[in-house]
Protein backbone atom coordinates (compact mmCIF):
# COMPACT_ATOMS: atom_id res chain seq x y z
CA UNK A 1 0.00 0.00 0.00
CA UNK A 2 3.07 2.69 0.98
CA UNK A 3 4.67 1.98 -2.24
CA UNK A 4 1.48 1.68 -4.63
CA UNK A 5 0.55 5.09 -2.66
CA UNK A 6 3.97 7.11 -3.20
CA UNK A 7 4.20 5.80 -6.46
CA UNK A 8 0.46 7.12 -7.77
CA UNK A 9 1.80 10.46 -5.65
CA UNK A 10 4.61 10.78 -7.66
CA UNK A 11 3.28 9.96 -10.57
CA UNK A 12 0.10 12.29 -10.54
CA UNK A 13 3.38 15.07 -9.77
CA UNK A 14 4.70 14.68 -12.55
CA UNK A 15 1.13 14.88 -14.32
CA UNK A 16 0.50 18.02 -13.05
CA UNK A 17 3.74 19.42 -13.75
CA UNK A 18 4.03 18.48 -16.96
CA UNK A 19 0.19 19.67 -17.85
CA UNK A 20 0.80 23.39 -15.66
CA UNK A 21 3.71 23.32 -17.81
CA UNK A 22 2.52 22.78 -21.41
CA UNK A 23 -1.11 24.17 -21.00
CA UNK A 24 -2.84 20.63 -21.68
CA UNK A 25 -3.64 19.97 -18.21
CA UNK A 26 -2.44 16.76 -15.98
CA UNK A 27 -6.40 15.45 -16.17
CA UNK A 28 -5.83 13.40 -19.80
CA UNK A 29 -2.42 11.51 -18.67
CA UNK A 30 -4.16 10.67 -15.13
CA UNK A 31 -6.61 8.38 -16.24
CA UNK A 32 -4.13 6.44 -18.69
CA UNK A 33 -1.74 6.70 -16.30
CA UNK A 34 -3.95 4.80 -13.33
CA UNK A 35 -5.63 2.46 -15.48
CA UNK A 36 -2.27 1.20 -17.81
CA UNK A 37 0.29 1.48 -15.81
CA UNK A 38 -0.89 0.89 -12.30
CA UNK A 39 -3.81 -1.24 -13.19
CA UNK A 40 -6.96 0.35 -11.63
CA UNK A 41 -10.29 -0.06 -12.38
CA UNK A 42 -11.30 2.84 -14.68
CA UNK A 43 -13.59 4.01 -12.89
CA UNK A 44 -11.94 4.39 -9.84
CA UNK A 45 -9.34 6.25 -12.00
CA UNK A 46 -11.47 8.75 -13.72
CA UNK A 47 -12.98 9.49 -10.11
CA UNK A 48 -9.51 10.37 -8.71
CA UNK A 49 -8.77 12.24 -12.01
CA UNK A 50 -11.93 14.51 -11.45
CA UNK A 51 -11.33 15.53 -7.69
CA UNK A 52 -7.77 16.79 -8.77
CA UNK A 53 -9.28 18.73 -12.03
CA UNK A 54 -11.41 20.54 -9.38
CA UNK A 55 -8.58 20.88 -7.14
CA UNK A 56 -5.72 22.48 -9.73
CA UNK A 57 -8.69 24.89 -11.04
CA UNK A 58 -9.53 26.36 -7.95
CA UNK A 59 -5.70 26.27 -6.93
CA UNK A 60 -4.99 28.07 -10.75
CA UNK A 61 -7.82 30.72 -10.33
CA UNK A 62 -6.33 33.34 -7.59
CA UNK A 63 -3.18 33.80 -10.35
CA UNK A 64 -5.63 33.64 -13.39
CA UNK A 65 -7.65 36.93 -11.71
CA UNK A 66 -4.25 38.47 -10.86
CA UNK A 67 -4.37 38.76 -14.57
CA UNK A 68 -7.81 40.54 -15.34
CA UNK A 69 -8.42 38.38 -18.63
CA UNK A 70 -11.31 35.84 -17.35
CA UNK A 71 -15.09 37.06 -17.24
CA UNK A 72 -17.26 36.03 -14.88
CA UNK A 73 -20.32 36.80 -16.71
CA UNK A 74 -19.06 34.70 -20.15
CA UNK A 75 -17.91 31.71 -17.29
CA UNK A 76 -21.62 31.67 -15.45
CA UNK A 77 -23.71 32.32 -18.47
CA UNK A 78 -21.69 28.71 -20.33
CA UNK A 79 -21.09 27.21 -16.97
CA UNK A 80 -25.31 26.56 -17.54
CA UNK A 81 -24.27 24.60 -20.54
CA UNK A 82 -21.39 22.52 -19.21
CA UNK A 83 -22.81 21.75 -15.67
CA UNK A 84 -25.74 20.50 -17.84
CA UNK A 85 -23.48 18.54 -19.91
CA UNK A 86 -21.37 16.82 -16.71
CA UNK A 87 -24.58 15.61 -15.16
CA UNK A 88 -25.73 14.05 -18.55
CA UNK A 89 -21.88 12.84 -18.80
CA UNK A 90 -22.17 11.54 -15.07
CA UNK A 91 -25.43 9.54 -15.55
CA UNK A 92 -23.94 8.10 -19.14
CA UNK A 93 -20.87 6.82 -17.44
CA UNK A 94 -22.77 4.23 -15.37
CA UNK A 95 -24.19 3.12 -18.69
CA UNK A 96 -21.28 3.31 -21.19
CA UNK A 97 -19.24 -0.26 -20.56
CA UNK A 98 -15.74 0.25 -19.42
CA UNK A 99 -14.52 -0.92 -22.53
CA UNK A 100 -15.82 1.77 -24.44
CA UNK A 101 -15.21 3.95 -22.19
CA UNK A 102 -11.33 3.42 -22.81
CA UNK A 103 -11.76 3.86 -26.58
CA UNK A 104 -13.69 6.55 -26.46
CA UNK A 105 -10.67 8.09 -23.98
CA UNK A 106 -8.31 7.51 -26.30
CA UNK A 107 -9.76 8.52 -29.38
CA UNK A 108 -9.91 11.89 -27.02
CA UNK A 109 -6.73 12.09 -26.04
CA UNK A 110 -5.61 11.37 -29.92
CA UNK A 111 -7.88 14.31 -30.49
CA UNK A 112 -6.13 16.20 -28.47
CA UNK A 113 -2.68 15.44 -28.98
CA UNK A 114 -4.05 16.50 -32.90
CA UNK A 115 -5.31 19.79 -31.62
CA UNK A 116 -1.79 20.86 -29.78
CA UNK A 117 -0.21 19.94 -32.72
CA UNK A 118 -2.18 22.16 -35.40
CA UNK A 119 -2.36 25.14 -32.48
CA UNK A 120 0.93 25.90 -33.43
CA UNK A 121 -0.27 28.03 -36.70
CA UNK A 122 -3.80 29.52 -36.15
CA UNK A 123 -5.28 32.79 -37.02
CA UNK A 124 -7.32 34.31 -34.76
CA UNK A 125 -11.09 35.96 -36.48
CA UNK A 126 -12.63 38.96 -34.23
CA UNK A 127 -15.92 39.54 -33.67
CA UNK A 128 -18.28 41.71 -35.77
CA UNK A 129 -18.70 44.76 -34.08
CA UNK A 130 -22.89 44.86 -34.53
CA UNK A 131 -23.72 41.70 -32.44
CA UNK A 132 -26.34 42.35 -30.76
CA UNK A 133 -27.31 38.99 -28.21
CA UNK A 134 -23.44 39.91 -27.36
CA UNK A 135 -25.04 43.16 -25.56
CA UNK A 136 -28.31 42.01 -24.87
CA UNK A 137 -26.63 39.10 -22.43
CA UNK A 138 -24.01 41.47 -21.51
CA UNK A 139 -21.29 39.00 -22.83
CA UNK A 140 -19.42 41.40 -24.06
CA UNK A 141 -16.07 42.83 -22.15
CA UNK A 142 -12.45 44.48 -22.29
CA UNK A 143 -9.40 43.30 -21.04
CA UNK A 144 -6.35 44.76 -20.20
CA UNK A 145 -3.50 45.54 -23.77
CA UNK A 146 0.15 45.22 -23.58
CA UNK A 147 0.21 49.01 -23.01
CA UNK A 148 -2.43 49.31 -20.20
CA UNK A 149 -5.31 50.44 -22.22
CA UNK A 150 -8.30 48.44 -22.58
CA UNK A 151 -9.09 46.35 -25.22
CA UNK A 152 -13.00 46.03 -25.96
CA UNK A 153 -14.40 42.79 -27.35
CA UNK A 154 -17.75 41.08 -28.34
CA UNK A 155 -18.70 37.56 -28.75
CA UNK A 156 -20.26 35.68 -32.00
CA UNK A 157 -22.14 32.86 -32.14
CA UNK A 158 -23.59 31.94 -29.17
CA UNK A 159 -25.65 29.33 -29.67
CA UNK A 160 -23.11 27.09 -31.19
CA UNK A 161 -20.73 28.02 -28.56
CA UNK A 162 -23.72 26.97 -25.99
CA UNK A 163 -24.26 23.64 -27.51
CA UNK A 164 -20.36 22.96 -27.73
CA UNK A 165 -20.01 23.62 -23.95
CA UNK A 166 -22.65 21.24 -23.28
CA UNK A 167 -20.58 18.79 -25.10
CA UNK A 168 -17.28 19.37 -23.45
CA UNK A 169 -19.81 19.17 -19.78
CA UNK A 170 -20.53 15.74 -20.79
CA UNK A 171 -16.80 14.99 -21.97
CA UNK A 172 -16.04 16.09 -18.81
CA UNK A 173 -18.68 14.07 -16.78
CA UNK A 174 -18.12 10.58 -18.56
CA UNK A 175 -14.45 10.69 -18.60
CA UNK A 176 -14.03 12.67 -15.49
CA UNK A 177 -11.32 15.04 -16.96
CA UNK A 178 -11.08 18.64 -17.29
CA UNK A 179 -11.94 19.28 -20.96
CA UNK A 180 -10.04 22.69 -21.12
CA UNK A 181 -9.23 22.35 -24.62
CA UNK A 182 -12.44 21.30 -26.26
CA UNK A 183 -14.20 24.65 -23.93
CA UNK A 184 -11.43 27.14 -25.14
CA UNK A 185 -11.86 25.78 -28.50
CA UNK A 186 -15.38 27.02 -28.34
CA UNK A 187 -14.52 30.25 -27.06
CA UNK A 188 -11.73 31.17 -28.98
CA UNK A 189 -12.74 29.37 -32.91
CA UNK A 190 -16.58 29.32 -31.94
CA UNK A 191 -17.61 32.37 -30.10
CA UNK A 192 -14.46 34.61 -31.19
CA UNK A 193 -13.08 35.69 -28.21
CA UNK A 194 -10.36 36.49 -27.52
CA UNK A 195 -7.52 33.43 -26.50
CA UNK A 196 -6.38 35.08 -23.39
CA UNK A 197 -9.80 35.43 -22.08
CA UNK A 198 -10.49 32.24 -23.43
CA UNK A 199 -8.19 29.76 -21.52
CA UNK A 200 -8.46 32.04 -18.09
CA UNK A 201 -12.56 31.80 -18.76
CA UNK A 202 -11.92 28.06 -19.19
CA UNK A 203 -9.82 27.05 -16.01
CA UNK A 204 -12.65 28.49 -13.71
CA UNK A 205 -15.48 27.26 -15.74
CA UNK A 206 -13.51 23.65 -15.34
CA UNK A 207 -13.79 23.50 -11.37
CA UNK A 208 -17.86 24.09 -11.60
CA UNK A 209 -18.46 21.58 -14.31
CA UNK A 210 -16.45 18.77 -12.54
CA UNK A 211 -18.43 19.55 -9.59
CA UNK A 212 -21.23 18.68 -11.03
CA UNK A 213 -20.36 15.27 -12.30
CA UNK A 214 -18.21 15.13 -8.35
CA UNK A 215 -21.72 14.39 -6.39
CA UNK A 216 -22.77 11.36 -8.92
CA UNK A 217 -19.49 10.08 -8.99
CA UNK A 218 -19.06 10.07 -5.05
CA UNK A 219 -22.67 8.58 -4.99
CA UNK A 220 -21.71 5.59 -7.16
CA UNK A 221 -18.29 4.75 -5.37
CA UNK A 222 -15.96 6.20 -8.00
CA UNK A 223 -13.95 7.95 -5.80
CA UNK A 224 -11.50 5.91 -3.51
CA UNK A 225 -9.90 7.70 -0.80
CA UNK A 226 -7.18 5.29 -1.21
CA UNK A 227 -6.78 6.37 -4.84
CA UNK A 228 -8.17 9.74 -4.70
CA UNK A 229 -5.70 11.18 -1.82
CA UNK A 230 -2.50 10.63 -3.48
CA UNK A 231 -3.78 11.55 -6.90
CA UNK A 232 -5.35 14.94 -5.85
CA UNK A 233 -2.27 15.82 -3.60
CA UNK A 234 0.42 14.93 -7.06
CA UNK A 235 -1.66 16.89 -8.96
CA UNK A 236 -1.84 20.11 -7.44
CA UNK A 237 2.01 20.06 -5.94
CA UNK A 238 3.13 19.45 -9.44
CA UNK A 239 0.88 22.07 -11.04
CA UNK A 240 1.81 24.44 -8.74
CA UNK A 241 5.05 24.01 -8.81
CA UNK A 242 4.75 24.01 -13.01
CA UNK A 243 2.67 27.52 -12.81
CA UNK A 244 6.02 28.80 -10.60
CA UNK A 245 8.24 27.78 -13.04
CA UNK A 246 6.64 28.35 -16.14
CA UNK A 247 9.11 31.27 -17.17
CA UNK A 248 12.01 29.33 -17.66
CA UNK A 249 11.53 25.95 -18.43
CA UNK A 250 11.52 25.07 -22.26
CA UNK A 251 7.96 24.70 -23.07
CA UNK A 252 8.61 24.34 -27.11
CA UNK A 253 10.72 20.78 -26.79
CA UNK A 254 8.23 20.36 -23.75
CA UNK A 255 5.29 20.56 -25.25
CA UNK A 256 6.27 18.19 -28.07
CA UNK A 257 6.89 15.69 -26.09
CA UNK A 258 4.04 15.56 -24.08
CA UNK A 259 2.13 15.41 -27.62
CA UNK A 260 4.09 11.95 -28.29
CA UNK A 261 2.94 10.97 -24.98
CA UNK A 262 -0.86 11.65 -24.69
CA UNK A 263 -0.74 10.29 -28.75
CA UNK A 264 0.82 7.29 -27.73
CA UNK A 265 -1.48 6.82 -24.50
CA UNK A 266 -4.46 7.18 -26.74
CA UNK A 267 -3.44 4.33 -29.16
CA UNK A 268 -2.83 2.12 -26.06
CA UNK A 269 -6.14 3.01 -24.46
CA UNK A 270 -8.11 2.01 -27.89
CA UNK A 271 -5.82 -0.99 -28.00
CA UNK A 272 -6.46 -2.20 -24.41
CA UNK A 273 -9.73 -1.33 -24.67
CA UNK A 274 -10.81 -2.93 -27.68
CA UNK A 275 -9.19 -6.41 -26.26
CA UNK A 276 -10.76 -5.90 -22.97
CA UNK A 277 -8.07 -5.75 -21.18
CA UNK A 278 -8.71 -2.51 -18.72
CA UNK B 1 -17.76 51.59 -16.13
CA UNK B 2 -19.00 50.97 -12.37
CA UNK B 3 -20.05 47.58 -13.41
CA UNK B 4 -16.81 46.71 -14.76
CA UNK B 5 -14.88 47.87 -11.49
CA UNK B 6 -17.62 45.87 -9.55
CA UNK B 7 -17.21 42.60 -11.64
CA UNK B 8 -13.03 43.07 -11.51
CA UNK B 9 -13.25 43.03 -7.22
CA UNK B 10 -16.07 40.49 -7.69
CA UNK B 11 -13.32 37.95 -9.40
CA UNK B 12 -10.62 38.74 -7.08
CA UNK B 13 -12.79 37.80 -3.98
CA UNK B 14 -13.56 34.44 -6.09
CA UNK B 15 -10.12 33.95 -6.19
CA UNK B 16 -9.08 34.33 -2.63
CA UNK B 17 -12.27 32.20 -2.03
CA UNK B 18 -11.12 29.27 -4.29
CA UNK B 19 -7.45 29.08 -3.34
CA UNK B 20 -8.87 29.17 0.10
CA UNK B 21 -11.45 26.38 0.29
CA UNK B 22 -8.43 24.51 -2.07
CA UNK B 23 -5.83 24.67 0.94
CA UNK B 24 -8.50 23.84 3.35
CA UNK B 25 -9.04 20.91 1.53
CA UNK B 26 -6.18 19.23 0.72
CA UNK B 27 -4.93 20.04 4.13
CA UNK B 28 -7.33 17.51 5.16
CA UNK B 29 -6.54 15.25 2.57
CA UNK B 30 -3.46 15.23 3.62
CA UNK B 31 -4.30 14.24 7.78
CA UNK B 32 -5.91 11.90 5.82
CA UNK B 33 -3.83 10.42 3.74
CA UNK B 34 -1.49 10.03 6.75
CA UNK B 35 -3.79 8.55 9.44
CA UNK B 36 -4.78 6.15 5.94
CA UNK B 37 -1.05 5.04 5.49
CA UNK B 38 -0.20 4.21 9.05
CA UNK B 39 -3.59 2.02 9.24
CA UNK B 40 -2.82 0.28 5.82
CA UNK B 41 0.84 0.55 5.06
CA UNK B 42 1.59 -3.27 4.86
CA UNK B 43 -1.73 -4.38 3.16
CA UNK B 44 -2.02 -5.57 -0.27
CA UNK B 45 -4.15 -3.65 -2.07
CA UNK B 46 -5.85 -4.57 -5.71
CA UNK B 47 -7.92 -1.82 -7.29
CA UNK B 48 -8.25 -4.11 -10.43
CA UNK B 49 -11.42 -4.99 -9.38
CA UNK B 50 -14.47 -2.16 -8.82
CA UNK B 51 -16.15 -2.17 -5.55
CA UNK B 52 -18.65 0.69 -4.43
CA UNK B 53 -18.73 1.55 -1.18
CA UNK B 54 -20.07 4.89 -1.53
CA UNK B 55 -19.61 7.03 1.58
CA UNK B 56 -21.70 9.46 1.23
CA UNK B 57 -23.80 12.24 1.93
CA UNK B 58 -26.84 9.18 2.09
CA UNK B 59 -24.59 7.62 4.78
CA UNK B 60 -23.95 10.84 6.85
CA UNK B 61 -24.40 8.76 9.90
CA UNK B 62 -21.45 6.73 9.00
CA UNK B 63 -19.71 9.84 7.96
CA UNK B 64 -19.95 11.17 11.54
CA UNK B 65 -19.24 8.00 13.11
CA UNK B 66 -15.93 7.59 11.19
CA UNK B 67 -14.83 10.77 11.64
CA UNK B 68 -15.60 10.90 15.84
CA UNK B 69 -13.26 7.68 15.32
CA UNK B 70 -10.77 9.28 13.84
CA UNK B 71 -10.93 6.47 11.17
CA UNK B 72 -8.94 7.96 8.02
CA UNK B 73 -11.31 7.38 4.80
CA UNK B 74 -13.69 9.52 6.64
CA UNK B 75 -11.18 12.26 7.43
CA UNK B 76 -10.18 11.95 3.32
CA UNK B 77 -13.77 12.15 2.14
CA UNK B 78 -14.21 15.02 4.34
CA UNK B 79 -11.16 16.82 2.29
CA UNK B 80 -13.15 16.38 -0.94
CA UNK B 81 -16.55 17.38 0.20
CA UNK B 82 -14.99 20.63 1.16
CA UNK B 83 -12.83 20.81 -2.24
CA UNK B 84 -16.11 19.79 -4.52
CA UNK B 85 -17.88 22.69 -2.23
CA UNK B 86 -15.32 24.69 -3.13
CA UNK B 87 -16.69 26.00 -6.90
CA UNK B 88 -20.16 25.43 -5.37
CA UNK B 89 -19.16 28.77 -2.83
CA UNK B 90 -17.74 30.38 -5.72
CA UNK B 91 -21.30 30.34 -7.51
CA UNK B 92 -23.58 31.40 -3.88
CA UNK B 93 -20.66 34.08 -4.02
CA UNK B 94 -21.71 35.04 -7.70
CA UNK B 95 -25.54 34.89 -6.90
CA UNK B 96 -25.17 36.90 -3.96
CA UNK B 97 -22.75 39.49 -5.79
CA UNK B 98 -24.70 39.49 -9.00
CA UNK B 99 -27.65 40.36 -7.07
CA UNK B 100 -25.97 43.33 -5.25
CA UNK B 101 -25.07 44.69 -8.52
CA UNK B 102 -28.96 44.28 -8.63
CA UNK B 103 -28.47 42.22 -12.43
CA UNK B 104 -31.45 40.77 -12.47
CA UNK B 105 -30.20 38.46 -15.44
CA UNK B 106 -27.05 37.52 -14.24
CA UNK B 107 -28.41 36.56 -11.15
CA UNK B 108 -31.44 33.96 -12.65
CA UNK B 109 -28.17 32.68 -14.93
CA UNK B 110 -25.95 31.70 -11.52
CA UNK B 111 -28.92 30.98 -9.92
CA UNK B 112 -29.81 28.36 -13.08
CA UNK B 113 -26.35 27.11 -12.45
CA UNK B 114 -26.27 26.26 -8.25
CA UNK B 115 -29.73 24.61 -9.17
CA UNK B 116 -27.90 22.09 -11.62
CA UNK B 117 -24.91 21.66 -9.15
CA UNK B 118 -27.53 20.97 -5.43
CA UNK B 119 -29.52 18.67 -7.88
CA UNK B 120 -26.67 16.52 -8.76
CA UNK B 121 -24.67 16.67 -5.37
CA UNK B 122 -28.23 15.79 -3.54
CA UNK B 123 -30.27 13.49 -5.91
CA UNK B 124 -27.94 12.65 -8.80
CA UNK B 125 -27.25 8.74 -8.53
Amino acid sequence: MLVFTLLVFAGSLAAGLLGALTGLGGGVVLVPLLTLVFHVDIRYAIGASLISVIATSSGAAAAYVREGYSSVRIGMFLEVATTLGAVLGAFLAAKVPTRALAIIFGAVLIYSAWLSWRSCRSTHAEAEIDNLSSDKLKLSGSYPGPDGQQIEYKVDRIPQGFAMMFGAGTLSGLLGIGSGAVKVLAMDRIMRIPFKVSTTTSNFMIGVTAAASAGIYLRRGYIDPGVAAPVMLGVLFGAVTGAKILGRARVAVLRTVFTFVILVLGVEMIVNGWLGRL
Amino acid sequence: MRFLLDDKRMEQAMGVLLRFGVVMASTVVLAGAAFYLQDHAHQFVDYRSFVAHPLSLERRAELFAGIRRGKADAIIEVGILLLIATPVARVVFAVVAFALERDRLYTAISVGVLAVLVYSLLFGT
